[in-house]
């Protein structure tokens, strides 16, 4: 029992709390960008594949495309990760002190981020394509008889749908990425994940006995999970009743 | 740094080919013997969360949702230093085995239930009326009419599931990304990058991409046989089809 109560002490020191807290920012801020980004770019890619069709220049880009969506959704995460160790160039702006890391930490993180964003996007890509083909097509007939050119169409009227249509899938994939970017752990102690890690393997310096006992992994464990289950918990739930209240709306599009 | 051209690089890879290959065959075992847990955990808390009783159907979400809303890196990790720190060490492959088996589980529980919820509610009724018990019912009349809606989604998680067996990694893995990693960084074989990377990626794409082909196109199939249906009903009365939705 006293080892428990060992164990829970380190959850009062100050300094601790603060380091998980830096880590569970990273988390949020490195997984939201991926997300965004990866929306940015997965919507490239979706529109490339699915519409670039015509054409020699059109038809490369589009082999293009399915190339990286499927390279990238059927490789695992840390070997891109890896690879953009040694291979992602990184600017001289991010070879330097910032946030509380160090140079070399600040490098790693946004090689690590490169090949996160990479990996998310071909994802996204799969689920904006998922939305594109739930348009009618008389959207698009409806658009160009208004006058619309391809760009405005897809601008004004078929992605905003598409869009409105997978958000609460674009929801939970922030869900799994908050979960995916736990494998920056691999290589650097940025994130909860890492930090956590970081704390257990010092335990016996702070939890006053000088040993690292069971309880300790799972207080700290635990409360990783916790912070992960609440976050990731709460995201599902909007997702839920982001689509019951979908369900219950009569489907416009579908009457076409 | 070496290049994909330079062929020494290349002559490196292929001197220490068998790292790879042991690092394929423990992914292989790890990621098979997974899928076998996954799948009796899948369809156990599947079944517990369409038996329409109250307790079982709680310990069902529980799991689901502690599993699905924490990292399977968090999990693996938890599993090994647990273990190892009160003295039951049991290897990181089995280690592996567990955490990747608990983690998909929940996975393939929330797609044995909504294969089971899709199946109309008159099936169970008239199972029921038959006179068949709870595992005819579900082995006779339920599960052959929702395997073909679960299959899909089932292949994709075992996609998810080989590529997740590089969480073995954080707790000192012998899987083939990890294998990789000390090959490229180590002392007498390292700085083979490229074709090393290559080579590994390219193991898991000949796995992964044939499976989720497979997945997709079952989908689009049942998908285009579910639109059929749809206009199959609409032709013959309208009014039929909307009492049955």
């Amino acid at each position: 029992m006293s080892e428990l109560e060992a164990s829970m002490s380190m959850l009062a020191n100050k300094n601790i709390l603060l380091y998980i807290g830096k880590g569970i920012l990273f988390t949020l801020i490195i997984s939201v960008i991926a997300v965004l980004c990866g929306i940015l770019i997965g919507s490239v890619l979706a529109l490339v594949r699915n519409y670039c069709t015509r054409g020699i220049l059109q038809r490369i880009l589009h082999a293009l495309a399915v190339v990286y969506i499927e390279v990238f959704r059927n490789t695992p995460l840390l070997l891109w990760i890896f690879i953009c160790l040694v291979f992602c160039p990184c600017p001289e702006f991010f070879s330097r002190k910032m946030f509380g890391l160090t140079s070399v930490e600040t490098k790693l993180l946004f090689k690590a981020a490169v090949a996160l964003i990479l990996f998310t996007s071909s994802v996204i890509a799969e689920i904006v394509r998922g939305g594109l083909n739930g348009i009618a097509k008389g959207q698009f007939e409806a658009a160009h008889s208004q006058g619309f050119g391809t760009v405005r169409t897809f601008v004004y009227i078929i992605l905003p749908q598409a869009y409105r249509n997978i958000m609460p899938t674009l929801l939970s994939q922030v869900t799994s990425t908050i979960k995916d970017s736990s494998y920056l752990a691999n290589i650097a102690v940025i994130e909860l994940m890492a930090r956590v890690k970081q704390i257990l393997s010092s335990a016996s310096q702070y939890n006053g006995t000088g040993n690292i006992h069971v309880s300790d992994v799972f207080v700290l464990f635990g409360v990783a999970a916790v912070i992960y289950f609440v976050i990731n918990y709460t995201l599902s739930c909007i997702v839920r009743s982001m689509q019951k209240r979908r369900s219950r709306q009569p489907k416009l599009e579908r009457t076409a | 740094m070496s290049g994909i051209f330079s062929l020494r690089a290349w002559e490196k890879v292929w001197l220490y080919r068998g790292t790879f290959l042991l690092g394929l065959f423990n992914t292989v075992r790890t990621a098979v013997f997974a899928i076998l847990l996954a799948l009796a955990l899948g369809i156990l808390f599947g079944l517990m969360a369409t038996s329409g009783k109250r307790a079982l159907r709680a310990v069902s979400r529980v799991y689901v949702e502690l599993i699905q809303n924490t990292p399977v890196l968090l999990q693996t990790c938890f599993l090994y230093y647990a273990l190892a720190f009160s003295g039951h060490s049991i290897g990181i492959i089995t280690t592996g085995i567990l955490a990747l088996g608990i983690y998909t589980g929940a996975y393939m529980a929330e797609v044995v239930r909504a294969g089971i919820e899709a199946v109309p509610k008159g099936q169970f009724e008239a199972a029921q009326s038959q006179g068949f018990s709870y595992l005819e019912k579900m082995y006779y009349i339920i599960l052959p009419q929702s395997i073909k809606i679960m299959l899909p989604p089932m292949v994709n998680q075992v996609v998810n599931l080989i590529k997740n067996t590089s969480c073995l990694y954080i707790i000192g893995g012998a899987d083939l990304i990890s294998l990789t990693y000390s090959f490229v960084t180590g002392e007498n074989t390292g700085g083979a990058y490229a074709p090393a990377y290559l080579i590994s990626g390219l193991l898991f794409f000949v796995i992964c991409f044939p499976l989720s082909k497979t997945a997709s196109s079952w989908e689009t199939a049942l998908k285009r046989r579910e639109q059929r249906q749809v206009f199959a009903r609409k032709n013959a009365g309208g009014k039929e089809a909307m009492a049955d939705e």
